[in-house]
């Protein structure tokens, strides 16, 4: 007799189930926190999740942060399939950024149909040439990209930080000259009351066709055969006629131009302007974002909405606890969620397995 | 095992959920209608030891004596700004919001158009005059350039080589202020004396490195220079420990900073943001809320100073000191303009 299945067992609930077990318990380990510093740990994510889930506003706010994680989180994804570990995110998306709000402050008097590809483009070239350089780095001399990533993350951040705030900066202010108004993407705002106040642009929907470009692209080309079989095994890659530099370098650079899209979001849909710290580290928290959602676009999508949340909900409760508590909060999630997994799974089978052997005994 | 490990799990999340119940109180009561005052501090926040704190400082001291209450958001990224002084003006008991720094004048001009009925505040707000300010917001400037000058008239009256050296954090017009303050004080003083003038960088990191304010400060002090003054943020912890080991002096900034460096710190001067902030939440709990135009902290205001305490007495000879007092009254009755840029 076939074995029936139990439906905890089934892989799709315990995907879902996993996770979800694993921020419970988080957040029940962040309450003894919050209960520590003496604030009541059910007003405080009562808060948490009233402001960022219960009304328009929140939602909107959320979507907002998860714009750049998604389009890092991919960044760091793709590079993953290949074999590599792309910590450069942040110095990617600042140059992409950076480059999307230089074209549009010289750009004045281009229709909307030309600018706004024209500024997608900018950032995309920005994050790529930020990309492309330690890939190709990696590929011709064998340096590593976690070190070059590193590197060029200083870089990018100094030579931006001297841009927004010398050469290309409005006086007294740390950010640059309006890009040129038919460059802007439109805010949710603008269509929708309920929006009314937050920054959530249509720049979201270039995000989930990143998405969608990401996985056709490693799953259904060719070119993304080679990238995945590249990240399996370079030398079988290689033994089988697979060029493995070409998937390193471009795998590399389409990662950053993932990443200098982030420019959409807060330079195109948000301040129209470019400005020196903006961003806050998306680029690192990417990483996160990218291993939770287990490097699949679509993953990406779900980690990057949770890490948005977290985001925007520590700003919301950082009036009831200090910010060092809203970061541990963070933490404590990230650290269960992607570790919890396989402790989550087994226990789980195996309190399946003991409870069937007590059924059929 | 694992049964047991996930029996332990679920103990641990129910013990914590009844934890949580347990310390769980009636919810707060929120305060009535704008009675409250919001804060958003600039990134970096709480413990800078810098006009951070002294916002902060000036909430405490709002609290104690005005019986008011505050919260306060501490913002991770530019993006933040916006979002939590939206977040402070949509709450039903905060009526007046602060932003600290200059980084906030976009978007607290922004929120203040959104939430007109409700009063903003914006310390070292980058004042535009061909920009008019909604009428419920209050651009805080300080006249940094007068404490300048103060400290500038003492360090021209106490050198000894007739030079001394200015370190400024990052190259832009705020810190300008300082500069050209000081250099009017010392040659007010001392027109014979030179100022040697350097600047940590062009971007803000140049606010937080205090080794590059060591080597700037070493050289200055081997150029001659006996006294240095800074207005540097972090910056400055490096010119205060090249002024101990070289055995020289230093001028420090924002706040009283003899802590830095004990029987180095000839003076410093100071901005009270503190004072900018209480005198704002007192005038707005009166009902004397003045906004559109931009509330000036300068020496008449007692919005800055320099410091002449017990700690540097011994330091500062009797005349000296009388002779900056006498300077600052001219400055207070507008005998002296001192230039800022």
């Amino acid at each position: 007799m076939a074995r029936q299945r139990h439906w905890l067992e089934h892989p799709v609930t315990q995907n879902f189930l996993v996770p979800i077990l694993a921020v419970v318990l988080s957040f029940s380990v962040g309450a003894i926190f919050i209960a520590i510093v003496g604030q009541n740990p059910i007003e405080v994510y009562y808060v948490l999740f009233s402001q960022t889930l219960g009304n328009e506003y929140g939602i909107g706010q959320l979507l907002f942060k998860t714009t750049p994680l998604i389009f890092t989180g991919l960044s760091v994804a793709i590079c993953f399939k290949a074999g590599l570990f792309n910590i450069g995110a942040e110095g990617q998306l600042q140059i992409g950024a950076f480059l999307t709000a230089l074209v549009g402050m010289y750009t004045f008097g281009v229709p909307a149909y030309l600018e706004v590809p024209l500024l997608i483009l900018a950032g995309m070239v920005g994050g790529g040439i930020w990309g492309f350089i330690p890939g190709y780095l990696k590929a011709k001399t064998g340096a590593h990209e976690v070190i070059n990533t590193i590197m060029l993350n200083f870089v990018a951040l100094a030579l931006v930080s001297y841009f927004a705030t010398n050469l290309f900066n409005v006086p007294a202010t740390v950010h640059t000259p309006p890009i040129a108004p038919s460059g802007k993407i439109p805010r949710f705002d603008a269509f929708l009351s309920g929006f009314e106040g937050s920054p959530v642009n249509f720049s979201i929907f270039i995000a989930i066709a990143a998405c969608i470009f990401v996985w056709y692209y490693v799953q259904r080309t060719k070119l993304g055969y080679e990238l995945r079989v590249v990240g399996l095994n370079s030398k079988a890659a290689e033994y089988g006629g697979i060029s493995v530099a070409k998937n390193l370098i471009l795998s590399m650079t389409i990662g950053g131009a993932l990443a200098g899209l982030v420019g959409t979001n807060y330079v195109m849909g948000y301040k129209y302007y470019f400005e020196e710290g903006f961003s806050a580290e998306t680029g690192f928290m990417a990483i996160a974002v990218a291993l939770l959602g287990n490097n699949n676009p679509f993953g990406v999508i779900l980690a990057a909405l949770l890490f948005g949340m977290l985001e925007y909900g520590g700003l919301v409760i950082n009036t009831m606890v200090p910010k060092e508590l809203v970061n541990i909060l963070q933490a404590i999630v990230i650290i269960f969620v992607i570790s919890s997994n396989k402790i989550f799974r087994k226990t789980l089978n195996n309190f399946l397995k003991t409870r069937r052997l007590s059924i059929e005994q | 095992m694992n049964k047991r490990l996930l029996h332990y799990s679920l103990v641990f999340l129910l013990t914590s959920l009844s934890l949580g119940l347990q310390s769980c109180g009636k919810p707060k009561p929120s305060g009535p209608p704008n009675s409250e005052v919001g804060l958003v501090f600039d990134v970096g926040g709480r413990g800078d030891k810098s006009f951070n704190d002294a916002a902060y400082d000036g909430l405490v001291m709002a609290k104690d004596s005005l019986g008011i209450k505050y919260q306060y958001i501490e913002p991770g990224g530019g993006a933040d700004r916006e979002s939590a002084l939206r977040q402070l003006a949509s709450k039903k008991s905060v009526g007046l919001i602060f932003g600290v720094g200059f980084m906030f004048t976009d978007d607290i001009t922004r929120i203040a158009k959104d939430f007109p009925d409700k009063k903003f505040a914006c310390i070292d707000y980058t004042y535009d005059s061909t920009k008019a300010i909604p009428s419920n917001l209050i651009p805080i400037e300080f006249r940094e350039e007068e404490g300048s000058f103060l400290v500038g008239a003492i360090a021209g009256l106490m050198t000894k080589t007739d030079k001394v050296g200015f370190i400024g954090g990052m190259e832009s017009p705020l810190i300008r202020k300082f500069q050209v303050g000081y250099q009017a004080g010392v040659k007010c003083v001392n027109p014979k004396a030179k100022v040697l003038v350097a600047y940590a960088g062009v971007t803000p990191d140049a606010f937080k490195n205090p080794a590059k304010g060591k080597e700037l400060a070493l050289s200055q002090y081997s150029q001659g220079a006996d006294i240095i003054y800074h207005a540097s943020g972090v910056t400055g912890l490096g010119v205060f420990e090249a002024a101990r080991e070289m055995n020289k002096y230093a001028i420090g900034v924002d706040m009283d900073q003899w802590n830095e460096a004990p029987g180095h710190v000839l003076t410093s001067m100071v901005k009270k943001g503190n004072m900018a902030v209480y005198d704002i939440i007192k005038e707005w709990k009166a009902g004397k809320f003045k906004g559109g135009m931009p509330a000036i902290f300068g020496l008449r205001d007692d919005g800055v100073d320099f410091v002449y305490d017990k700690n540097n007495k011994p330091l500062i000879p009797k005349s000296v000191y009388d002779r900056v007092e006498q300077l600052k009254q001219d400055i207070i009755d507008g005998k002296i303009k001192v230039p800022a840029r």
